[in-house]
């Protein structure tokens, strides 16, 4: 199985294809619905990111409370489409991929290709197994939003399937292309 | 009955319902695991039951999605119902969330703001025919209930087209709502009581029959159909795209037909307890 670590650049991404099942290893950021619409508004209103995106990885992950002991509690996947309207402007940032769950757009499909990204999906439902492979978190920034803030999360070995590779390959393709 | 016994039940409960996977639902992905011959399928049953292990053996919730939690009351002829039993009821509820670290996931709808575990959501019914006071947590995640549906056929309508709604209901569902699922059908009643029988529908072991023959064989067709679509785990192509479809009935008008679609994802999680009058 390919180990992938990060930060991410353009250069690693080309490498990996649709399908395949990879193991990440380094830091990544939770951010969801809330976190996007302030990410993009930032980016729009010219302001300072709290964050660098530059060949970083977002991950669409709202955790639950972290029990005493644990480095983070139950921490899977969210679906990804609902990011999708804001998913543009985070790629024009630089940022090298994203993990979630679910298909993309048809436009998102393509800008992932343009700006040669990855769309990684996480064992969807499976958040106590992928809280096995955090090591660490940390906030970063958004604390009101209590689980949709942003987190720094070190994580081994997070088991991930590519999901659209940087030359749009796309598993969910066949699915219901009237769809998206 | 003992309000303070009646609270740690109900906080116990709703641990459990996020904690432990259901044995049935267990039991039929074990089947579908023997079942599937592709290997991404396989391993994403393996991923599934691995981390229903992992969540009873460390107490940590099978998704995190802990969602809004839907609990049913049933009060029998025996239970004197009162305004404080069920404001304690809802507080063990609460409560249950707080202390074990479950998502605050509940917001306004409009003005969003700070999640918190206030606005889960309550039903209450009485039946004469029962005793004791019967509680049931439903913790249900979004992924999947964003996706649900309804709608109001006409009454002379036959079974293909409301077949083909379900179907297409579990279709555009897809991969993002954490297939294999489980499909609740409601049919019947008001617009509202049809939505609210399809939720109720996946309180019922899935591993048993329905007791309503018609419904069983609607229950076989349509699952046979929609593990033909080919979604499968998740979304990973394969055999099993739902695990069981439940169907529930109730009286409608004879002017129409509602029928409401409420699909679980994989993590079908629900705990019920039982606690007699003098308890």
């Amino acid at each position: 199985m390919k180990e992938v670590k990060t930060p991410l650049t353009k250069k690693f991404t080309g490498r990996l294809k649709a399908g395949e099942e990879v193991l990440l290893s380094g830091v990544i950021y939770t951010a969801r619905d809330q976190a996007h619409k302030r990410l993009v508004e930032l980016i729009k209103n010219k302001k300072k990111l709290p964050l660098k995106l530059k060949n970083q990885v977002i991950y669409y992950c709202g955790p639950t409370a972290t029990p005493k002991g644990k480095a983070i509690g139950s921490c899977g996947p969210t679906t990804s489409s609902r990011m999708d309207e804001f998913t543009a402007v985070l790629l024009g940032s630089g940022l090298s991929a994203m993990i979630g769950k679910g298909r993309r757009s048809r436009k998102i499909r393509e800008l992932i290709k343009k700006h040669k990204t990855i769309y990684f999906i996480a064992p969807a439902g499976c958040g106590a197994l992928l809280a096995k492979k955090v090591m660490s978190k940390r906030l970063v920034c958004f604390k009101e939003l209590g689980p949709e803030a942003i987190y720094r999360l070190e994580v081994e070995n997070f088991p991930l399937i590519v999901g659209i590779d940087a030359k749009g390959r796309d598993i969910y393709k066949y699915l219901a292309p009237g769809v998206i | 009955m003992s309000f303070a016994k009646l609270k740690k039940e109900v906080e116990s409960a709703v641990a459990k319902a996020s904690f432990n996977l259901r044995v049935d639902v267990a039991e039929l992905l074990k089947v579908s695991l023997r079942s599937e011959k592709k290997k991404e399928a396989k391993q994403a049953l393996k991923w599934i039951l691995e981390n229903a292990s992992i969540a009873e053996a460390e107490r940590m919730p099978i998704c995190q999605d802990t969602g809004l939690a839907v609990v049913f009351i049933e009060a029998g002829g025996d239970i004197k119902v009162s305004a404080s039993l069920i404001e304690a009821i809802k507080a063990a509820v609460t409560d249950g969330y707080r202390k074990n670290y479950l998502r605050p996931s509940v917001v306004d709808p409009l003005l969003r703001g700070e999640s918190s575990y206030q606005g889960m959501i309550y039903h209450l019914s009485f039946s004469l025919k029962q005793k004791g006071l019967k509680i049931s947590i439903f913790p249900k995640g979004f992924g999947s209930e964003n996706k649900s549906r309804l709608r109001m056929f006409n009454p002379t309508v036959s079974f293909k087209p409301i077949e083909d709604f379900i179907v297409e209901s579990v279709r555009a569902a897809g991969p993002e709502s954490c297939p294999p699922f489980v499909v609740g059908v409601g049919i019947g009643g008001t617009s509202d009581t049809a939505l609210l029988l399809a939720k109720k529908a996946l309180l019922e072991r899935i591993d048993k029959p329905n007791p309503d023959k018609s419904l069983n064989s609607l229950e076989k067709r349509l699952l046979k159909r929609i593990n033909a679509l080919g979604i499968g785990p998740m979304g990973l192509g394969g055999k099993c795209t739902s695990l069981a479809v439940k169907i529930k009935k109730a009286p409608t008008h004879i002017a129409g037909l509602p029928v409401g679609v409420n699909i679980s994802c994989h993590a079908l999680r629900s705990a019920k307890i039982w606690i007699e009058a003098k308890g």
